[in-house]
């Protein structure tokens, strides 16, 4: 699967890692050159330092082919842009964009995008755990947990320890 | 008319003014607290201190009623924002117009449902087009020791040189074609060459009759 992320940040920048440990083919776009330090050092995808709303920065990494398309960027508005351009103009079938505000979420999913709230996801999901419905987050809980402790085994392996050897 | 203008910037503001001046009734929303206050202080209140591209602040401005909401911030995906959260809060009747600020967005806007944008860009680059046709003439330095400069300009299709031999002209005294640049090559601008359109020239000329210059390549 081809997949573009518009965002480099902390979310893109895990997505991007999983995915590209999985063997995807991953593209991440972001304007600022730093961000991509949030990657693992294992990433191997594709990095383009650019904005991810201009129609010649997405053409020229290849939205045409993409399978999947992802606006995580720090702003909704960017997002949403982003993310409509993926969907009508160059029909990219699954678009997914992280909106904060609820009620814009609300309006764009009747648009066909997969709008994604991460303070409304965390609430639900604390507010699930504070009543112990556990069936609400085990099985995100459990993936969770083992993710983070493959990132800190890698960052523990990556660590200068050999040096000692 | 009753007009919502979202963003309250350079533009905005003096769209507010100026709107106000017309007659007509307006609402800004600005979301920096001081610009809001500073516009309230020069306009009256007639601003919306909170974020325009809210859809709940929309329908606080009225945006229900309003005949146009104009978007005219800075930042385009936010000016895509509003008109979208306009288009589903005003009535049938209201227009939505936003400022495009990267021309290239004007397609963007337009396949995403906002038809009528503006784009300071192009309105600038249409204006420069048609009223300056030999901005192709270009001074490009004074060589020294002399009362002469070089000037590169290029034979536009409607213009007298276009189909013209170089001795017929008309060039000012002491002015000289140095060279014709045709497709790419440079040809020697002897006196039976044809001047075509698109050719560019060299031109040697008395820096005090650039007009003449101007005057006889360009009519």
């Amino acid at each position: 699967m081809n997949v573009l992320i518009v965002g480099c940040g902390r979310v893109g920048a895990t997505l991007a890692g999983i995915l590209d440990a999985e063997g995807h083919g991953v593209t991440t776009v972001d304007v600022e050159r730093a961000s991509f330090a949030h990657l693992p050092a294992t990433y191997r995808g594709a990095t383009f330092l650019g904005n991810g709303s201009d129609l010649d920065v997405l053409r020229q990494n290849g939205i045409d082919k993409a399978d999947a398309f992802l606006a995580l960027t720090q702003g909704d508005n960017r997002n949403l842009m982003a993310a409509q351009i993926a969907k009508e103009i160059f029909g990219v079938k699954r678009v997914f964009a992280k909106v904060n505000d609820p009620i814009r979420s609300e309006i764009y999913r009747e648009k066909g995008i997969t709008t994604i709230s991460r303070t409304t996801i965390l609430a639900v999901l604390l507010h699930a755990m504070l009543r112990d419905e556990r069936e609400v987050g085990e099985v995100l809980l459990e993936r969770t947990l083992h993710l983070e402790r493959q990132m800190t085994g890698q960052e523990l392996a990556d660590a200068p320890v050999g040096a000692k050897r | 008319m009753y007009i919502v203008i979202a963003g309250g910037g350079e533009v905005g503001f003096h769209l507010a003014k100026a709107l106000i001046e017309g007659g007509h009734e307006i609402m800004v929303i600005e979301s920096d607290r001081r610009r809001a206050q500073w516009i309230e202080e020069q306009l009256g209140s007639v601003v919306l201190n909170a974020p325009a591209d809210e859809g709940r602040y929309q329908l606080e401005a009225g945006c229900q009623r309003a005949d146009a909401v104009l978007a005219v911030t800075g930042e385009d995906a936010k000016n895509l924002v509003i008109c979208q959260l306009a288009r589903y809060n005003c009535g049938p009747h209201g227009r939505v117009i936003a400022r495009v600020n990267d021309p290239k967005n004007e397609i963007v806007f337009k396949t995403l449902g906002i038809d009528e944008t503006v784009s300071s860009t192009r309105v600038l680059m249409n204006v420069i087009e048609q009223e300056l046709p030999a901005s192709g003439f270009l001074p490009l330095m004074p060589l020294g020791g002399s009362h002469l400069e070089l000037i590169e300009t290029e034979v536009t299709p409607g213009s007298p040189a276009s189909g013209k031999a170089v001795r017929a002209l008309n060039l000012p005294e002491g002015s000289l074609i140095g060279g014709i640049v045709r497709a790419g090559q440079v040809v020697q601008a002897s006196a039976e060459a044809v001047l075509q359109a698109g050719d560019r020239l060299i031109v040697f000329a008395p820096t005090a009759a650039e007009a003449e210059v101007r005057k006889s390549l360009f009519g």
